[in-house]
């Protein structure tokens, strides 16, 4: 009981501070610009996924864990 | 606060605040190019005396009318060179059969055993849609497929997502399925089985066999203040089916450490991975951006790593921008990871002398450099080293191999040059 109060009050408190985060629609003018972006270039992204998943045991997180091809 | 009850009224005075800064053309020239904006490149990937790799690529997005974009991608990957095939160095010339089964090639004592036919090419299209179901609702559909040689893969995946918060904060969902072939000249090794001499019959299952991978995504962006942004994302991942490599062996050695016997590898027919994923860009006064990334992976085949992702975006001028980068990556071995067998011990159901399956480091330094030639015109150059460093000298080296590098380090160079303009 204790435990799911604790879960539950941290859920509560992680969405209002939340909430409590974030701008008004008018202050988007640094967020906008193209390296804010949460992937700043679609390019360089594709091509790390790619090597990277070849060379290394590990792939994805930023999205899905790429492949399709036969290098790993 | 009562101000952002009144939908309306804020909407103006953003629009009145906006115009005023100016800021609404120059978002809108930023992100919201309304035909068509195409972003090529040609990548050079160089492995100190391994492989090398060329790979153009085109991306371009249609906006329409809504919100709606069309994205499509093009990428050819043209690859030759040599690979480590698995077998650890000794003190004895080593013979091994091609893996088409036609042919030898010999590798010198001391010297890691590289393949050298390594050599394919690749074409990948994907094509994706994305649009919004209502204010705060997008959703996206695309398709990718793949073909080379030996290998073909045909995916698709779907995701939406929901701003919350006055678009502070994102849900986001993604599913992926990718249905994978292989087809290895000369059909599939049977696991564990040895290696034959060339022009006799291979110890071979099928001609091809596959293997299918799903993926999910779960994603929260969060607007921190007006400079910064955070995103967090957690993910699974399962494949299922033939997840050997077919083309790796592992070499069964006597207390000499000379090699007795090569076996084809055989890893599980199942692996589930999950990372956590957190990013952070935060915007400098000064104009510069930062870019700071972590990522941790756990998978069952006892594989847990750290990625450690660092970029800084310094904005010389308003047309000119100088990006260093920093990436360091850290892994476990995976359970079944040998360098190499002794002749004394009975064979594992499952190994793998695969070193991207080892334990080592990774970093990888670079720079990118930008320049914008117009509002929607830029040129770009990147240049990156990559070097893997892993255990050369295990301490369950047998005999002569404690004589030689067991690790296959890896030095690479990454040279990329890319084009975008809009039209």
């Amino acid at each position: 009981m204790r435990k799911k109060l604790l879960v539950l009050s941290l859920a509560v408190t992680a969405v209002s501070a939340c909430s409590n985060l974030g701008v008004e629609p008018w202050e988007r003018d640094i967020l906008a610009k193209p390296e804010m972006q949460p992937v700043a270039s679609a390019v360089d992204a594709a091509f790390d996924d790619h090597i990277y998943f070849s060379k290394e045991a590990s792939s994805g997180g930023a999205s899905f864990g790429g492949g399709g091809c036969g290098c790993n | 606060m009562q101000l952002t009850k009144k939908g309306k009224i804020t909407g103006a005075l953003a629009s009145a605040t906006c115009a005023l800064l100016g800021t609404q053309a120059a978002t809108a020239a930023e992100t919201g190019h309304d035909g068509w904006k195409v972003d090529t490149a040609l990548l050079y990937y160089s492995e100190k005396d391994r492989v090398d790799a060329v790979e153009p690529t085109i991306k371009a997005q249609k906006t329409f009318e809504g919100d709606r974009k069309l994205n499509l991608n093009l990428v050819v990957d043209t690859l030759t060179g040599a690979s480590p095939n698995g077998a650890a160095p000794t003190d004895v010339v080593q013979t091994f059969t091609r893996p088409s089964g036609n042919g030898s090639y010999t590798i010198a004592p001391g010297d890691i055993p590289l393949d050298d036919t390594f050599h394919d090419t690749r074409v990948q299209v994907g094509a994706s849609w994305e649009a919004p179901i209502d204010r705060v609702t997008r959703y996206n559909v695309g398709t990718n497929i793949s073909k080379e040689f030996d290998y073909s893969s045909i995916g698709i995946s779907g995701g939406l997502s929901r701003d919350f918060n006055k678009k502070n904060t994102t849900l986001s969902l993604g599913l992926s399925l990718a249905a994978d072939t292989l087809e290895p000249e000369g059909g599939i090794p049977t696991p564990l089985a040895s290696m034959a001499a060339e022009d006799t019959p291979q110890p071979r299952d099928d001609d091809s066999d596959t293997k299918n991978v799903t993926d999910i995504v779960f994603g929260i962006t969060q607007v921190i203040n007006p400079r910064m942004l955070m995103q967090f994302n957690l993910s699974v991942s399962q494949a299922d089916g033939y997840l050997n490599d077919p083309f790796k062996i592992v070499s069964i050695v006597d207390v000499d450490g000379r090699p007795l016997d090569y076996i084809y590898e055989n890893r599980p027919d199942s692996r589930t991975k999950q990372s956590f994923f957190w990013s952070t860009k935060y915007h400098l006064e000064r104009g510069d951006t930062v870019d700071f990334s972590y990522r941790y992976m756990t998978d069952d085949w006892g594989i847990n790593s750290h990625t450690l992702d660092f970029h800084y975006r310094w904005n010389m001028s308003d047309v000119m921008y100088l990006q260093p980068h920093l990436r360091l990556y850290q892994q476990t071995e995976a359970d079944f990871y040998r360098h190499s067998l002794a002749d004394s011990e009975p064979v594992p159901d499952e190994v793998s002398a695969d070193y991207r399956l080892a334990e080592f480091d990774a970093t990888t330094i670079g720079v990118k450099f930008g320049y914008k030639l117009a509002d929607d015109r830029e040129f770009n150059v990147r240049l990156e080293s990559y070097q893997q460093r892993g255990d050369t000298s295990p301490s369950d080296a047998i005999g002569v191999q404690k004589n030689y590098d067991m690790f296959p380090d890896l030095d690479a160079m990454i040279l990329q040059v890319g084009y975008s303009f809009a039209f």
